[in-house]
């Protein structure tokens, strides 16, 4: 560690180095290989066109991507709108019993959905909403995590802003969509991206609330087809293939929601 | 709860109503009914579809000799000792790879480690049993010429939870190395520079700069990742179809085959709840435990 050449030729940083690379190398590969696996063994490009115009057109891919875009759609705008609004009035109105509700949120992290399967299923038969795109997205709704995130957003917001618009006649709606909301666009699109990505793997609900295949989310029909050959692998690719495009055009912003998501409920 | 009592005093409940009604009625519907009527099943021998009649304790009582039951919840805290620390120690190992590199390369790591995390499961499985199915597949491969002949990872019960263990840390990982990644870009450069000039090499720089830093994001990784994978369903229940059930089963999936596949919506509710308690136990450590370093 003494500088110069005897830096360059330091053992410990080319072992660090190799372990690095050793390390990318593994996390790559399975998807790299499922990739290429779906080329075939013949010639890349024409294999390649082959299996995926196969699973494009001899299977009800379409359809199934239609299920995933509307239901994940309509989560994503639900949660939005209910949970920007929510958090503007927790943070920016009094009113009875927002102690309550504010604490309900935070205190919601305790019970785990997963139990909740059985009277969600109850819920949403009653409803008669089993095989629906509705009965997919209600149980999906709850996002208390939106709420903490924007609640906590509209706090840093200078009070005089608010309070100037206020006193000018305008009303809480008003001071909502025409300040705060648009004060904080970067928030929602971030927000609005991992709801999307969350709705669009979900897996234990969409998988129990239809069993008509024409209204499966595609996540749930691959896993439902189980031909694990090359074009189950490519049916399985494309179905990860709209979150991985949403993740690379939005990097920076994905991983922004995602470290904000924790870091607002550990200040919360 | 910064904020909260600067607001204005007057009470405005009409102002606030409809914009808190639709988030209210959401939650009411959705999970505040659907958690206390969990709680009434599990008093009940209702079905899946149709209430029950009330049968009292009976529905705990079960839970106590039932087999299956403590099956599932050891299988789920075999999987939670084989995931939480490992993936949260390999989330660290792989945050300080991110974090010596610099520029496109030290994007393209951090994609590469991120990217999984971003894949519905059911494309997580089925790149997972491709892998390993065939003697045609690579790891396949390799464990035959290692071993002489293929290993079936995803039908004995010794092998099947360590390798949906693998499996998760592979898929999740993503987001512990995030989270990492922000605890080592705040810690200020120039400690490590004062130590270089103190000539304390590179272990002495993770022992007594890095590591001590770390602990509190560490804590806060830990304990996500307990109370997440506690929960566990998805990518187990997709590997087991070739399993010995009572090695794969998890509390979730055990909840799931004993209220739709043996319709005991009343018996599976009495599981749930402990489900519950078993969350909620890890979520009070949690809090415990972030409080402790908060006041320190």
């Amino acid at each position: 560690m003494s500088g110069g050449l005897g830096r360059r030729w330091d053992l410990g940083g080319l072992a660090l180095w190799v372990a690095s690379l050793v390390l990318v190398g593994l996390w790559a590969f399975p998807l790299a290989w499922a990739i290429f696996a779906t080329a075939g063994p013949a010639d890349a490009t024409a294999g390649f066109f082959r299996t995926y115009s196969n699973v494009l057109f001899s299977t009800d891919l379409g359809r199934w991507y239609l299920n995933s875009i509307v239901t994940s759609g309509g989560v994503t705008l639900f949660v939005i709108a209910i949970s920007s609004t929510c958090g503007y009035a927790i943070s920016q109105i009094a009113f009875a019993g927002r102690r309550l509700l504010w604490y309900g949120i935070l205190g919601s992290f305790m019970i785990p959905v997963q139990a909740l399967i059985v009277n969600h299923f109850f819920l949403i038969y009653q409803w008669g909403l089993l095989n629906t795109w509705l009965g997919v997205i209600l149980p999906q709704l709850i996002a208390p995590i939106a709420v903490i995130v924007y609640k906590q957003f509209f706090d840093s917001i200078p009070q005089e802003l608010g309070e100037a618009a206020f006193l000018d006649g305008a009303k809480h709606w008003q001071i909502f969509l025409k300040i705060y909301l648009p004060m904080n666009w970067g928030v929602t699109v971030a927000l609005a991206i991992i709801v999307f990505i969350g709705a669009w793997n979900a897996f234990l609900w969409p998988f129990l609330a239809v069993t008509k295949p024409e209204m499966m989310n595609v996540t749930v029909s691959i896993a439902q087809i189980r031909s694990y050959g090359v074009s189950g692998l490519a049916a399985a690719l494309m179905a990860g293939l709209p979150v991985v495009v949403i993740y690379l055009l939005f990097q920076r912003r994905v991983t922004e929601a995602v470290t904000l998501s924790v870091a607002e409920k550990d200040e919360a | 709860m910064a904020g909260m009592d600067s607001q204005r005093d007057r009470k405005d409940n009409r102002a606030a109503l409809p914009l808190v009604l639709p988030f209210v009625l959401v939650y009411a519907a959705l999970f505040i009914y659907p958690s206390l009527q969990m709680l009434a099943t599990s008093f009940t021998d209702g079905a899946l579809t149709k209430q029950g009649a009330w049968v009292g304790l009976a529905n705990y009582e079960r839970l106590l000799s039932d087999r299956g039951f403590g099956a599932a919840l050891r299988n789920t805290l075999y999987f939670v000792a084989l995931t939480v620390v490992p993936g949260t120690l390999v989330g660290l190992a792989l945050a300080m790879v991110v974090n010596r590199l610099r520029g496109y390369w030290q994007a393209i790591a951090l994609s590469v480690f991120f990217v999984p995390y971003i894949l519905p499961v059911s494309t997580v499985t089925s790149i997972a049993y491709l892998l390993t199915d065939s003697p045609n597949s690579p790891l396949g491969g390799l464990a035959q010429a290692a071993n002489g002949t293929t290993i079936p990872v995803w039908s004995s019960a010794a092998w099947f939870m360590p390798s949906v263990a693998v499996l998760t840390i592979w898929w999740t990982v993503g987001f512990s190395v995030l989270l990492f990644l922000a605890g080592l870009r705040a810690i200020p450069k120039n400690l490590y520079e004062a130590a270089q000039l103190d000539g304390a090499g590179r272990w002495a720089q993770l022992r007594w700069i890095t590591w001590p830093l770390l602990k509190p994001i560490t804590i806060l990784v830990l304990t996500i990742q307990l109370i997440l994978q506690v929960r566990v369903f998805d990518q187990v229940y997709l590997m087991a179809s070739q399993a010995p059930s009572r090695s794969a089963t998890v509390l979730v999936h055990y909840i799931y085959s004993v209220a739709f596949q043996r319709n005991q919506a009343g018996y599976a509710s009495a599981v749930a709840v402990a489900l519950f308690f078993i969350v909620l136990a890890f979520v009070v450590l949690q809090f415990q435990l972030l409080r402790i370093r908060r006041a320190k």
